[in-house]
């Protein structure tokens, strides 16, 4: 749903910071489902990212960012000959979700940043304003 | 505001607060693809501001239509985005110090009108 709220720059911190918030939940999800198995290719767990688009107010200047889309890696899941698991498929393959734990414990961290940077950014310009708005 | 009372501050601290804009976005986008990061072009905006302030040209309607200027990236990423983080903290603390001292200028020329109107 767009928001119908003229953009000012607490808005647009406000956006950005839940832009990263769905992109640090994205990232999560794929850590909890690090090993995870399935029994088929199609049914493995593919890790989710979320992708960003900008959005341009024409009528204050500011560009706000929402987290349009999620989509799913193309990763394809690591498959291993294991015919004693429960799930294995008759050739005795199991197939586990292709989650790389260091790429995804960087891309937390990543929006850890970044959301910090929005907050400090907010935090210099809403002083700014205030001492605009005290002076006497 | 009226450039015979606070001379070049007034606008400076408008075109200040525009640039102060630019640059959030700029770090609010820094994780979307395509993104390209801009920045205000002080001079030009600052001469902008004045001469439509002096009445020679028509106002201009919105911040949307301050002069911006696409930056160069000394390393382009490969999702086609321009932001380096570093570089936009950098211009915004400079931007908010600029902001600060462009603001005291402005109170303390409204401080001597307070004065000169009380006769002290």
């Amino acid at each position: 749903m767009p928001d119908t709220r003229p953009t000012t720059l607490f808005t647009l911190t406000e956006r950005a910071m839940s832009a990263q918030l769905v992109r640090m939940n994205a990232a999560t999800s794929n850590l909890a489902n690090a090993g995870s198995v399935a029994s088929s290719a199609d049914q493995a767990y593919r890790p989710i990212r979320a992708v960003f688009t900008a959005e341009l107010d024409r009528a204050s200047g500011l560009t706000s960012v929402s987290s349009g889309q999620l989509v799913r890696s193309a990763t394809e899941p690591t498959k291993t000959y294991d015919p004693g698991h429960p799930l294995a498929d008759p050739d005795g393959f199991v197939f586990e979700a292709g989650v790389d734990e260091s790429a995804e414990m960087v891309e937390i961290m990543e929006s850890a940043r970044q959301y910090q940077n929005m907050v400090e950014a907010l935090q210099t310009a809403k002083q700014l304003m205030l001492d605009t708005l005290r002076s006497k | 505001m009226s450039e015979a009372l606070f001379g070049i501050h007034g606008a400076a601290l408008e075109v200040r607060s525009q640039r102060m804009g630019v640059l959030a976005s700029n770090i609010a986008n820094a994780a979307t693809p395509g993104y390209k990061a801009r920045d205000v072009d002080f001079a030009t905006a600052l001469d902008a501001k004045l001469t439509q302030g002096r009445g020679t040209v028509p106002a201009m309607s919105g911040g949307a239509d301050a002069p911006l200027v696409y930056r160069t990236p000394t390393m382009p990423s490969l999702d086609g985005n321009t932001v380096e983080l570093n570089r936009e903290q950098l211009a915004f603390a400079e931007n908010a110090l600029a902001y600060s001292a462009t603001l005291s200028f402005v109170q303390g020329k409204a401080n001597v009108l307070t004065r000169a109107l009380k006769g002290e």
